[in-house]
């Protein structure tokens, strides 16, 4: 972190492979590892949670409940009726964010959703479903999209390919939002922490400082556990607006 | 806050070129690896959620919904069956009231009817037995004044006996006293 007096907030970011010599026989990485993590916790609520099967639930069950409820009510609301349909999809998507984030929070966890590599992954298969969806719901009819109704034929060389550019800009802004996001935060724990032990290490002067830079790491944990579920509800909502448009056509 | 992060991004491609992004470093073959563990996991994430663990809530709520729903339908039907007794019970009521004063207005009618009967046999009782008093008063009443001229015939002889020592005749006297008798009989009657 702090080596040699040079801050180094990038190294955290690094990739290395788990499990000795069998993870790095498959390249699996500490990424991974968490995902895996996160599958299972998002498994264990659901489970564990469900198992009383109780009609007046527990809190456990009652989480696992809400948890079903609320990403229900996402797609229903968003998306209509038919949001039912990916209801199983942006829930699976939501709480793998969701919990990517959160254990990222965690001191010694890695953040899988602060690579760009992880998340434009995600944002082009959700491009990808949306699209296929819109073709099999309207098949052709589906490039109207790109040509608003109402609008003079006239202007229709310089509207499709702004209609179609911000289609396509959806993969940039789902997948940097969620990336810079995650990366951002991590990176001003980081140098804030570097600062509480390069200051206080500087002797008697350094103490103050160092104890405001900690306090502002206390103040970024706060900021960071509120961007972890804002950023996994904004992938989510997004996706559900993207699959709206392409189950109506706007 | 806000702003900082947009500072801080700002300054990131900087960082970035001065110390590599581990994110954009594809000479590691993780970067790429780890996309594709990760789909694999999402794919397996999203088969174990959507076919085992999502119905298992969805059944829990939807077994609730319809027991709600079960308990909402008994409690209606109970709830017409009550409104439907309570209906009952008042008409009962009512009918109940209205035999209640049916009978009483019956009953003194009845009671009324046999008062006065009784009334007029005790009326008729009391007005033959007045007659029958008068009748017996009148009786004795004529037996009395029968008795009258017997004493008065008797008297009058004894009187006379006394006075003329037998020399007057005995049917001189009851002529006498019969003729004053009637005399005054009118007087007397």
């Amino acid at each position: 972190m702090a080596a040699s007096g040079t801050i180094d907030a990038l190294s955290q970011f690094k990739l290395h492979t788990v499990f000795g010599p069998i993870g790095a026989s498959v390249n699996f990485t500490q990424a991974n590892l968490f995902m895996v993590i996160a599958g299972v916790l998002t498994l264990a609520l659901l489970w564990y949670g469900m198992r009383p099967r109780a009609m007046v639930p527990g809190r456990f069950q009652s989480a696992a409940e809400m948890a079903y409820q609320a990403v229900m009510s996402m797609c229903v609301d968003t998306i209509g009726p038919e949001g039912k349909k990916f209801f199983p999809f942006i829930f699976t998507l939501f709480f793998f964010i969701l919990l990517g984030n959160l254990l990222g929070v965690w001191p010694y966890d890695f953040t899988f959703t602060s690579h760009i590599a992880v998340t434009l992954a995600m944002a082009l298969f959700v491009i990808f479903l949306v699209t296929v969806v819109a073709l099999r719901i309207h098949g052709l009819h589906f490039f109207s999209y790109f040509m608003p109704s109402g609008v003079p034929v006239a202007l229709a060389p310089l509207l499709i390919p702004i209609e179609i550019l911000s289609y396509l800009s959806r993969i940039i802004s789902l997948s940097v939002r969620l990336f810079a996001n995650m990366m951002a935060g991590h990176v001003m724990l980081d140098v804030f922490g570097a600062f509480v032990v390069m200051l206080g290490s500087a002797g008697l002067i350094g103490y103050f400082p160092a104890a405001f830079a900690l306090a502002v790491n206390v103040a970024l944990i706060g900021f960071e556990i509120l961007v972890a579920t804002l950023q996994a509800y904004v992938f989510a909502i997004l996706t559900c607006i993207y699959l709206h448009d392409a189950v109506h056509l706007h | 806050m806000t702003r900082l992060l947009a500072a801080l991004l700002l300054l990131l491609p900087v960082a970035a070129r001065a110390e590599g992004m581990p994110q954009l470093d594809f000479s590691t073959p993780l970067t790429i690896s780890q996309v594709v563990w990760g789909a694999l996991i999402f794919i397996v994430l999203y088969i174990l959620t959507s076919r085992v663990a999502l119905p298992r809530v969805g059944s829990v709520l939807e077994e609730r919904a319809a027991h709600i729903g079960r308990d909402l339908e008994v409690a209606r039907v109970a709830k017409t069956e009550a409104d439907t007794a309570v209906a009952e019970l008042t008409r009962a009521t009512a009918e109940a009231h209205a035999g209640a004063q049916a009978q009483i207005a019956q009953a003194l009618e009845t009671a009324k009817a046999a008062a006065a009967e009784q009334a007029a046999q005790i009326n008729a009782r009391l007005d033959s037995q007045i007659a029958a008093a008068e009748q017996r008063i009148g009786a004795a009443r004529a037996a009395a004044l029968g008795a009258l001229g017997q004493v008065a015939a008797e008297t009058a002889h004894a009187v006379v006996d006394r006075l003329t020592g037998g020399a007057v005749e005995g049917g001189v006297v009851d002529r006498a006293v019969a003729a004053s008798l009637a005399q005054r009989r009118p007087s007397v009657a």
